[in-house]
């Protein structure tokens, strides 16, 4: 190319114009370097809370079966153990990787790179202080109380300037968008930001600061924990899997009129769902049944997405053979239609006069908030950070060793805790079987939980010790990269052996 | 869809629906639910819990009993709460206009406690239950709770009248005995406090089973 036409083509390219590949291929390196510190802290943290809650879910699924284990320890006990691996996972390391995934989706669609990322890196630092102060607090006897609020008071405000900085950061991103066109994931994650402040800064006045009084709680309570999955993790998922899965096949997504209806059909009915949770309970019916006609309604926005994640797929499934990120995604997408079927199910009065209040529930929410949500996150960073680091992940075998062992752990898990809970849910309907007879029933089963737990843990282990390798990498010195496909490595290498 | 304000003010009032119809309305219409006065017995319930009880309170909530055990009643007919005993009638929204926080519970690892201390008022039982769940229910997977205890040896004065009635395996060393601490007592305080079965105009007992 000569200097002339070389210097016409520069005159060409505006901002933005993403027509260009050298300005389109520069403009991203700046986006991904722009993120690379804030994203790095969200990653690292959030894993560093997983395996912390990995083995407190460990911990608590050996005493479920046996316990007599570590019986002496008051701050092991079953009852705060549980909770310590709840808000673990679902505050340390799901919002976390969210937040993460969250911020470098959001600066690649709009096409410009983070401004002061600094400022996302001080929230990410307060944000850690407050899952610390937290579940110190828990392991102290603090707990509220109160399902996926149990965080002492003194804990929360330090998360919500966390939550506050992070949606002004999202919102400022937002605006300063050099693309016009807002894709689907944007809506999602727009909206997710939006909401997640309001239900966090509602539940905690009404329920912490102020407490309302008697079973007004409960409705808060459950318009809040139903709303942080449908609300907060859900958007997000879905606005990596509608990113993903089109980015990796190279293949637009099948409809944008089924992601127009399947994301407002979402923000209508998914909010009215929270009191499903109590069916049967002591609240005016009218509240109950209405969250069952919105559980209801949810199948429009969950068949939608399906039908256009699903078809998006069609004929690509030998991908998932090679792309890490799809494998993760896929299977995540996967169990986001079953576990939002399973829910609408368990929302009729019929099916949840039997799976409530058993470990059928127990199996919905890791349906939910593992199979669907955390493989998603994982997906997404296998990803993201070969991009934010500009190093590929060093060992292709640690890959096969997190997925299969997530996977299989997983299955097993919701498999085999969704149909013992229906039993033991059909037996403590039958007054004529003992108490004890029932929980004696679901011993075996539990036992299978902590061999399945065992599993999670070892392909997490393998996700770790591969990060760890891959940002010792990013401090050492480049070399040539071996791209991460899992299978039929050859057609990876362009230039041949 | 690329209009940014249309996404925004789309995305406040959906929650906006919410919030007004499941928090803003409960909140209207029982937020200042208060006790029922019984007109011909002049029986005020509930009844606020005593010092001792509600102090357990707080031990229930911090060691997350609540996790394993509900405190709600269902309709009869709806499930077999009824039917196994754990209530004469269904729990209402007036049951629970006394308690920070409401403990429902969504999990019946073990049973329903809502009348507990109806059904069971035997502080002994209460316990030898905590200290190690085994004595009274063999088989069950509820943790012990030593550290509500205290193992000590016996002093000059003979066994304390506190001291737990334990035999075989679960009797400490010769010359111990093993005594509730404040907190256990609290905690069992409050459970033979958990009592929802006062008589409602919205959730009447059975007049047969209420004699």
């Amino acid at each position: 190319m000569s200097s002339t036409t070389a210097s016409k083509t520069l005159q060409a390219i505006l901002p933005g114009d993403f027509s260009n590949e050298d300005f389109r291929r520069a403009k991203l390196a700046e986006i991904d370097a722009s993120c690379r510190t804030p994203v790095l802290f969200f990653f690292v943290s959030g894993l560093l809370w997983l395996l912390a809650g990995t083995l407190f879910a460990l911990v608590a699924s050996i005493k479920l079966h046996t316990p007599g284990f570590l019986a002496g320890w008051e701050s092991l006990t079953f009852g705060i153990v549980r909770t310590v691996h709840l808000n673990t996972v679902v505050y340390g390391f799901c919002s976390q990787a969210a937040v993460g995934v969250a911020i470098w989706l959001m600066c690649r669609l709009c096409r410009v790179p983070l401004v002061a990322p600094g400022i996302v890196t001080v929230a990410n630092l307060f944000y850690n202080v407050g899952v610390t102060v937290g579940i110190g607090g828990i392991l102290a006897g603090d707990s509220t109380g109160i399902e996926w609020l149990e965080m002492p008071r003194y804990a929360t405000p330090i998360l919500f300037v966390s939550y506050a900085l992070i949606a002004v950061w999202t919102i400022i991103t937002f605006r300063l968008r050099a693309e016009r066109h807002l894709y689907v994931s944007q809506w999602y994650l727009l909206a997710a930001v939006l909401w997640f402040p309001w239900l966090y800064g509602t539940a905690q006045v009404m329920l912490i600061v102020e407490p309302v009084r008697g079973v007004v709680q409960a409705a808060v309570n459950w318009w809040f924990a139903h709303n942080v999955l449908g609300l907060w993790f859900t958007p997000i998922g879905l606005a990596a899997i509608y990113y993903f899965i089109p980015k990796v096949i190279g293949r637009p997504i099948h409809s944008y009129y089924l992601s127009v209806l399947g994301f407002w059909s979402l923000a209508l009915f998914y909010n009215w769902n929270g009191m499903h949770h109590l069916v049967g309970g002591p609240l005016p019916a009218w509240m109950i049944t209405v969250s069952i006609v919105a559980s209801v309604m949810m199948l429009i926005p969950v068949l939608t997405v399906a039908i256009n994640h699903h078809s998006t797929m069609i004929g690509h499934f030998g991908k998932l053979r090679h792309s890490p990120t799809l494998r993760f995604i896929v299977f995540g997408a996967v169990s986001y239609t079953l576990a939002s079927l399973q829910g609408v199910l368990s929302a009729l009065r019929s099916f949840s006069e039997v799976a409530h209040f058993t470990h059928h529930t127990v199996a919905h929410a890791h349906l939910g908030m593992y199979a669907f949500f955390a493989m998603v996150m994982f997906g997404s960073m296998y990803y993201i950070l070969p991009r934010i680091t500009g190093r590929e992940w060093p060992s292709n075998a640690l890959i096969s060793v997190h997925f299969w062992g997530v996977a299989i752990g997983i299955v097993l898990y919701v498999v085999v805790l969704s149909a013992a809970g229906l039993q033991q849910g059909r037996m403590m309907n039958d007054p004529t079987v003992k108490f004890l007879d029932v929980v004696k029933f679901t011993i075996p089963y539990l036992q299978i939980r902590t061999v399945s737990g065992l599993l999670l843990a070892l392909g997490h282990a393998a996700f770790v010790v591969n990060f760890g390798w891959l940002l010792v990498r990013m401090f050492a010195p480049y070399r040539k990269p071996v791209v991460s496909i899992l299978a039929g490595a050859e057609i990876a290498s362009p230039s041949g052996k | 869809m690329s209009y940014g304000p249309l996404l925004f003010l789309g995305i406040l009032f959906t929650l906006a629906s919410s919030w007004v119809g499941l928090v803003l309305m409960p909140q209207r219409q029982l937020g200042a639910l208060g006790q029922h006065t019984d007109t011909n017995t002049a029986a005020v319930y509930p009844q606020a819990r005593a010092g001792e009880a509600q102090q357990g309170a707080e031990h229930y909530r911090a060691l997350g009993c609540v996790y394993c055990h509900t405190q709600q009643v269902r309709p009869e007919g709806y499930g077999a709460d009824i039917a196994r005993g754990w209530g004469r009638r269904r729990t209402v929204s007036r049951d629970y206009i006394h308690d920070k926080p409401v403990m429902l519970g969504t999990m019946r690892t073990g049973p329903d406690l809502t009348n507990i201390g109806e059904r069971q008022s035997d502080y002994s039982w209460h316990y030898k239950h905590l200290y190690n769940p085994q004595i009274t229910s063999a088989g069950s997977v509820m943790p012990p709770y030593p550290f509500l205890f205290e193992t000590r040896p016996i002093g000059p004065m003979g066994p304390s009248t506190n001291a737990l009635a334990l035999e075989g395996a679960f009797a400490p060393a010769p010359g111990h005995e093993v005594v509730p601490t404040l907190r256990a007592r609290q905690l069992v305080e409050y459970l033979r406090s958990l009592k929802s079965s006062g008589d409602l105009p919205e959730a009447p007992v059975k007049k047969e089973e209420a004699q």
